[in-house]
């Protein structure tokens, strides 16, 4: 469930970026302040373990289809929150920039959906709860799945009012969540099977590893950053939600939004769009295009049409030109190959 | 399939390996060009089209002066293509406003918005891509501490990345030797599963234990040092101030439909 | 120069789980010695030498590096001493490059810029790796790698070098280069190995290990000659004291 650049809007990316760099960062200070520096390269091999787990599958009985190990929870169980949250972060950051799995921009979201809620939602409020003191193997089953559900599902909604605050996407919210949360029910469920497979096999053959994360018990249960990214989630989801409850999803806010994605999502909506209307019409040789029905909506909300009312002249000298500033730009770099490869 | 994403991850890592032009610009340079291109090509309004297009002039010209082969970025571009396909999809079946027609044919919203994803996919993966392969995660992670980045999310992404490619050949190892033994789908449910991998983790833990004694052998403490230190000289300077206009330039002055009315224009 | 000795008295390892790795291991290693550690799989000596720097504590009895006895407040002063070169070069190399990698000890120490430049030139020239400096570890062949964590170890200018199978899965040309490498060295040094022709090129010394305990300890050409003591340690002769099957075809004596 990565998200990826293309899909998002740069207020939401930006947003989500800060929300994420300051995770970071927090659990940054928690891991170097905390003495156990074993942890250091633990965090390396597990986060390049999440990968090589990945390479092994399983089938999924009486589907045909097979799963893998997602791995955040485990992290978490293995880890604690902070170090988990970290390990996580950069294995995402390594998927963005070498296997193009999501993008730069959607990093900030991709670190929360998948890092937050494993690492300081389902692990602490619920894994460790439902563990228990005295762990079994039943126990580690129930309670890894219960998390890894919530965990995921949770991380999934948060995919959902990501897609829609970006406004990219024309998938409607009932219907886009209809989509997403079963399916990352299912994904949940194998999510927390595997995860208490494995933490069943490592609690029977060496017991005292999972106790690694009860000797670093001041960080998993310092209720501080829970409470904090609580906050931020809450913040996300509930102004998300109250949003869209408020809103006609055909009304003023929703078409100004989508059309005008690069205002801030603070500043009253007029004054961005006003202002972006007016750089508009005193450079675009052709102002009424891009905003020309956002503008006409001010006047009457109730107007249908939220794509730009294009005239066949624009699109054509569009497309005229687009066409040959693209082959511009592909003249550019082969003159430029051209040149180096003359040089060398 | 998944094998062939660590090829190219080599691949990848062979080709930032390589002195180009693009290689010697100062990592912040390029992450942050990058990155307010990114903003840039995603701050269209979701019907844009033809002003996206200007803006491959970026990837491209990165592509030259860093080397990075055409084919190789094309790979990459359809081997993560169907996830952006596939939410983008819905955009035609669900938003059928006709903009413009010719004849027969009708041009729906959703079609329009289809294609601008599709553009902004492929600009935003193609420039990340060639931005990475030309410079490499040792100075991307050298640039991230250089813009403020916290070391020990630096540190912990280059150890992730040395261990990578050893662990990666530990799990193929063993799903390759459960594969050869494994007859009818039997072997390959879940209990041999997790036992594999539980395993497999406890090997991995056993290695971690192993590179702390080696690191304490060292003088360890907590935290990781190094010696390099990056410099930011006028041509990176000139990089980032360059592109940022140009973006910016790219974003406010419509320049495909400048240039097609004016061709247009001209020709009646 | 007399504080290059290793010694250890009694020496006693109980892991965790209950394992006896160790009991009661006694031997002392004099300045300049060239000491082999040989003996069955799960003998101990993995676990021998990790005492020897401290990175495990002894259950029983006590090593002394340098005529210092190893404890908390000598832990950093004997790691500056002992350098160990581990079985898998693997675990020994993390950072990013090689020259990184042999930089981490000496920026540890918190020597001054120049001065660690000027040691990782140094060690890495040793080692015949000049060039390689910017190279990612896992860009190198066994070889190479082998020779990188060397460096890494040089680089910290210990006294005493501590190595685990340093010649396991090399081709005969690296191990040969290997061998002359380690030959030059004028350390102390600890070789625990299963390459007996090895032992007999470069240690004079010879202490054999069997379930924890040392089983003799001696000039290594007497031991690897001695079949009373290889035979229960699950040893064999070395190929070069067997004789030449071929151009001399043991005698029948029956
Ligand atoms: N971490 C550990 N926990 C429990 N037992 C261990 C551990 N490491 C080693 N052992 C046990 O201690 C004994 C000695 O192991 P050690 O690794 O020292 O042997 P070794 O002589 O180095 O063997 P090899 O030649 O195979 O490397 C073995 O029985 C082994 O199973
Ligand atoms: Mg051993």
């Amino acid at each position: 469930m990565h998200m990826a650049d293309a899909l998002i809007s740069p207020a939401v990316g930006g947003g989500m970026w800060v929300a994420s760099a300051g995770l970071i960062g927090y659990c940054a200070r928690k891991v170097r302040a905390c003495l156990d520096d074993r942890r250091v390269p633990l965090m390396g091999v597990l986060g390049a373990f999440v990968f090589a787990a990945q390479m092994i599958n399983f089938s999924i009985p009486g589907t045909g289809s097979s799963g893998h190990l997602g791995g955040g929870l485990l992290l978490a169980i293995l880890l604690g929150p902070s170090a988990a949250f970290l390990t996580i972060a950069s294995v995402l950051t390594v998927q963005a920039l070498f296997f193009a799995d999501g993008g730069l921009l959607a990093l900030g979201c991709n670190i929360f959906n998948l890092g937050f809620f494993p690492c300081f939602v389902a692990y602490p409020l619920v894994y460790r709860p439902l563990v228990g003191r005295d762990p079994n193997p039943g126990r580690i089953a129930v309670a890894a799945t219960v998390a890894a559900v919530i965990g995921l599902q949770m991380g999934a909604f948060c995919v959902v009012m990501e897609t829609l605050l970006s406004g990219v996407s024309e998938l409607p919210f009932g219907k886009f969540l209809l989509l997403m949360q079963p399916i990352h029910l299912a994904i949940g469920v194998v999510e927390g099977l595997v995860t208490a497979a494995v933490v069943g096999f490592v609690w029977k053959a060496r017991p005292e590893v999972l106790d690694l994360d009860r000797a670093m018990a001041p960080d998993a249960g310092g209720l501080r950053p829970v409470l904090i990214g609580l906050l931020v989630a809450a913040v996300v989801v509930g102004g998300g939600l109250s949003w869209f409850a408020s809103t006609h999803p055909d009304g003023l806010e929703w078409a100004m939004f989508r059309t005008a994605g690069a205002g801030e999502l603070e500043a009253p909506a007029d004054g961005a769009h006003g202002a972006l209307a007016q750089v508009q019409e005193t450079t675009a040789l052709m102002p009424d295009y891009g905003f020309k029905a956002a503008a006409a909506e001010e006047g009457d909300a109730e107007q249908q049409p939220v794509w730009p009312a294009v005239d066949t002249g624009t699109s054509v000298a569009g497309l005229v030109g687009g066409g040959l500033t693209l082959a511009a730009a592909f003249l550019i770099g082969w003159l430029l190959k051209r040149r180096r490869q003359a040089k060398a | 399939m998944i094998e062939s994403r660590f090829a190219d991850i080599g691949w990848m890592d062979a080709l930032s390996g390589r002195d180009t032009p693009l290689r010697r610009i100062d990592p912040r340079a390029k992450l942050l060009a990058t990155l307010g291109f990114i903003l840039a090509v995603l701050s269209f309004p979701k019907y844009e089209v033809a002003g996206l297009l200007p803006f491959f002039l970026y990837p491209v010209v990165l592509m030259s002066i860093g080397d990075v082969p055409v084919a190789f970025v094309l790979r990459r571009l359809a081997v993560v293509a169907p996830f952006a396909v596939f939410v983008g999809m819905f955009n035609p079946l669900l938003d059928r406003q006709v903009v413009a027609g010719v004849g027969p044919w009708v041009m729906t919203g959703g079609w329009l918005s289809f294609a601008s994803i599709l553009l902004r996919f492929a600009l935003t993966v193609g420039a990340t891509l060639v931005v990475v392969a030309g410079t490499g995660i040792h100075d991307v992670c050298r640039g991230l501490g250089a813009l403020g980045v916290p070391a020990a999310f630096t540190a912990q992404v280059l150890f992730l990345y040395r261990y990578l490619f050893v662990l990666v050949d530990d799990g193929m190892r063993m799903a390759r030797a459960r594969a050869l033994r494994s007859f009818g789908g039997r072997g390959m449910g879940m209990r041999v599963y997790g036992h594999m991998l539980g395993s497999l983790l406890l090997r991995t833990m056993g290695r971690a234990e192993r590179i702390h004694l080696a690191m304490r052998c060292r003088g360890f403490d907590g935290q990781v040092r190094t010696l390099t230190r990056l410099r930011f000289g006028f041509a990176d300077a000139l990089f980032l101030l360059g592109w940022s206009t140009a973006f910016v330039l790219l974003r406010c002055f419509d320049l495909p439909r400048r240039v097609g009315g004016w061709i247009l224009g001209a020709g009646t | 120069m007399s504080h290059h000795t290793v010694e250890a008295r009694d020496l006693y390892h109980t892991y965790p789980d209950g394992t006896a790795a160790l009991r009661g291991i006694t031997f002392c290693i004099t300045h300049g010695e060239s000491v082999a550690i040989v003996g069955e799989n799960g003998a101990g000596k993995s676990t021998l030498l990790m005492h020897l720097n401290g990175y495990l504590a002894p259950t029983g009895g006590a090593v002394r590096v340098g005529g210092l006895p190893l404890n908390r407040d000598t832990l950093p002063a004997v790691r500056r001493a002992v350098g160990m070169v581990f079985q898998d070069p693997d675990d020994q190399l993390f950072m990013p490059t090689v020259f990184e990698d042999v930089a981490f000890g000496p920026l540890n120490l918190g020597l001054p810029p120049g001065e660690v430049e000027g040691r990782v030139a140094r060690a890495l020239e040793t080692v015949g790796m000049e060039g390689l400096g910017n190279r990612p570890p896992y860009k190198l062949s066994g070889g190479e790698k082998r020779a990188a964590a060397i460096a890494t170890v040089l680089a910290m200018e210990p006294d005493i070098l501590v190595m685990d199978e340093p010649s396991a899965s090399l081709d005969p040309r690296s191990r040969r280069r290997l061998i002359e490498l380690l030959r030059s060295f004028s350390h102390t040094k600890i070789i625990a190995t299963h390459d007996l022709d090895m032992a007999l090129d470069l240690c004079e010394r010879t202490l054999v290990l069997h379930e924890g305990l040392v089983a003799a300890d001696g000039p290594t050409r007497d031991i690897l000659r001695d079949e009373s003591i290889l035979g229960p340690c699950s040893l064999e002769k070395p190929l070069r004291l067997q004789g030449c099957p071929i151009c001399a075809p043991p005698r029948a004596t029956a």
